[in-house]
């Protein structure tokens, strides 16, 4: 089990290499000049020469790369180009905002996902089945920024039961929970649908599958026969597509805090972006593809906790 | 044999059918049968018979949009078909218990042996310690020779051989004494010699516990080596029904002569196997009269009419054949 999370662990060394290159290649295509950014619209040729020296710009990529890689291992991000802020500063302070955002998220999405799907895929071709799949259709389908939207415009807006702009405190205080809910239910209301989808189909083969029938003959009931043959098994494979879903989620987290205001890495992102603030940009990039790699260590871990065929022995 | 007792279980007039796009399945169409107290009833037939489906129409576990319409089911008198589920479920795992062809896939593969072993102890034993479950489950494993039955326990199926698994499918089966096991091709995905190991298991366990055995398989040598009583089944029906001596001795349905006839001998010399000629037809397609009749080197007229009940033909010995004794149908006319 140790030597599994090493050996993944030990993967997502060149997984990160190659996503630092990318990102750093993406900076590179875009047609702004980070040192005129930075110069400002007033400064004369010889000023912005010396800053684009000054940032290292008139190097050869390679090197520019170089020097940025060996700077992150020293943990050094860079300092913003709008403000002067060190990068890590910036983003030490977003990183807790967007965890919370995620976790308040999945916190209620997952279960309910899971039942819905699990309720859907025992009674398959009922009423309940197609109004799960059709709930999962039309959530699936809507867009992200939409639901915000609407959930601003009724419940915060019209009928002003909670509040729509930015964090109101650590959540363990109620003006926190009153901060987080409309977010929350924005982005894990389209979490929903792909989860029950996925857990219905899961349910489903499980369901057909002869360790179930061996359950039934045992004389066991309904109930146990879903919760601890069914639906056991049928998450493993949902695990793995959670994991790769929340992926998803990270990029419907940056359209959900932008629209609610929410003081997280994703909104920093869509902020250094429209300022051509360079480091900064490649900054979010490099927490939200951390992210991303860490649920998928933990979704590999987990999977192996839930399938005993995939211990080593 | 000793004084003649009523039957453990007896089937009357069973139906089960599956309502397709195609049309109405007739999976089992009216058998009636019953199976001794501690003895064993093998039912053989090709795969498509029906026989699958009249073991899970007992269990009363045919997946939906399977239903059994008509009969009855009396296990000592009692009809399953009309308990409620809960007592039915008390009576599965309880009273008749199944094991499966696929060990490989019929025991869950994230549940430990032991949790699954105990599951149905569980159930049918009211409230154990956790420690006199662990107990009786490793018992369970000894009993039926499982090597270091304490170790395997705590095993995932993945860690056991084909063999292994099925033991453990029988010893999960007898762990609440059940007076019926129900036994659908137990030794079909299993390697020759631990088929013939596990067929003694059943037998020894049969001669320790008393308890009856329906055996469903569709390998002549099975029944042979197993079964008291045999009946035969084609197309939804039962088609012969007899005593396993007697079956081999002297079978009357042309059905089993052709199975017979197909099955390889050491001790005859013969080019080539009989081969029945045809394929069983669809269950939803039965052809109209006798189901056998395409298929048949003896059929006439009056076999494409009407559907034969089964009668006997000699004491002992039913079949459902306008034509049987076949001997005397041989004797009038040659078939090719």
């Amino acid at each position: 089990m140790l030597r599994h999370v090493l050996q993944r662990l030990l993967l997502t060394v060149p997984v990160m290499l190659g996503v630092l290159l990318i990102g750093f290649l993406l900076m590179q295509v875009v047609p702004t000049d980070p040192a005129i950014v930075r110069a400002g619209p007033t400064a004369t040729v010889e000023l912005v020469n010396e800053i684009r020296r000054e940032l290292g710009l008139d190097q050869p990529l390679y090197v520019q790369f170089g020097i940025y890689l060996w700077k992150l291992l020293q943990g050094d991000l860079g300092v913003s180009i709008i403000n002067n802020v060190a990068v890590t500063q910036e983003l030490a302070g977003t990183i807790g905002p967007t965890l919370e955002l995620m976790f308040a998220s999945l916190f209620w999405s997952i279960p309910i996902g899971i039942a819905l799907g699990t309720v859907a895929g025992y009674w398959r071709g009922s009423v309940l089945d197609r109004a799960v799949t059709a709930f999962s259709v039309a959530g699936g389908s809507v867009p992200v920024f939409f639901l915000g939207l609407m959930l601003i415009w009724y419940v915060g807006f019209q009928w002003q039961l909670l509040p729509f702009t930015g964090r109101g405190g650590p959540l363990w205080t109620l003006e926190g929970w009153q901060a987080i809910a409309l977010p929350a239910l924005t982005l894990g209301g389209t979490f929903i649908a792909p989860v029950a989808r996925m857990t219905r189909t899961a349910v489903l083969e499980v369901l057909s599958a002869e360790h179930v029938r061996t359950a039934r003959a045992k004389g066991l009931g309904e109930g146990a026969v879903v919760l601890h043959h069914a639906l056991r098994n049928a998450l493993i494979p949902v695990v793995t597509l959670i994991g790769l879903q929340i992926g998803f989620l990270l990029g419907g987290a940056v359209v959900t805090e932008t629209v609610f205001s929410w003081p997280g890495v994703g909104r920093l992102a869509v902020g250094a972006i429209l300022s051509s603030d360079f480091p900064m940009a490649q900054g979010t990039i490099i927490v939200l593809s951390l992210g991303f790699i860490i649920v998928n260590l933990v979704v590999d871990v987990l999977y192996v906790a839930l399938d005993p065929r995939m211990r080593g022995h | 044999m000793g004084v003649m007792q009523p039957d453990l279980l007896r089937i009357e007039g069973l139906r089960t059918v599956f309502k397709t796009s195609s049309g109405l399945v007739r999976a089992v169409d009216g058998v009636d049968l019953s199976v001794p107290r501690g003895r064993t009833l093998g039912i053989v037939g090709e795969s498509g018979c029906g026989k699958s489906m009249l073991s899970l129409s007992i269990m009363r576990l045919v997946p939906p949009p399977g239903r059994t319409t008509e009969g009855r089911v009396l296990l000592e008198g009692r009809d399953l078909l009309q308990l409620s589920t809960s007592e039915m479920r008390q009576v599965r795992g309880g009273q008749i218990a199944m094991i499966f062809q696929e060990p490989m896939t019929s025991l869950n593969p994230v549940h430990s042996i032991g949790r699954q072993l105990v599951e149905a102890m569980k159930v049918h034993s009211g409230h154990l310690s956790a420690k006199d479950l662990r107990d009786k489950g490793i018992a369970a494993l000894k009993r039926v020779r499982i090597p270091s039955p304490e170790r395997r326990f705590d095993e995932y199926p993945h860690q056991l051989s084909g063999g292994m698994r099925q033991r453990v499918m029988i010893a999960m089966a007898l762990a609440c004494e059940p007076r019926l096991l129900i036994a659908d091709e137990p030794t079909t995905a299993l390697d020759v010699t631990v088929q013939a190991q596990i067929l003694d298991l059943l037998r020894e366990l049969q001669q320790e516990t008393g308890m009856s055995i329906i055996l469903i398989t569709h390998d002549l040598g099975v029944i042979a080596e197993m079964a008291d009583e045999v009946a035969v089944m084609y197309g939804g029906r039962v088609v012969e029904r007899t005593t396993a001596r007697e079956l081999f001795e002297d079978p009357q349905h042309p059905y089993t002569l052709g199975l017979l006839g197909s099955v390889p001998r050491l001790d005859e010399e013969r080019d080539r196997l009989l081969a029945i000629d045809g394929a069983v037809p669809p269950p939803f397609a039965f052809p109209p009269g006798c189901r056998f009749n395409p298929r048949c080197p003896f059929s006439i007229g009056p076999c494409r009419v009407d559907m034969p009940a089964l009668r006997e033909i000699v004491p002992g010995h039913e079949a459902a054949c306008l034509r049987a004794p076949v001997e005397n149908a041989l004797a009038m006319e040659m078939p090719q």
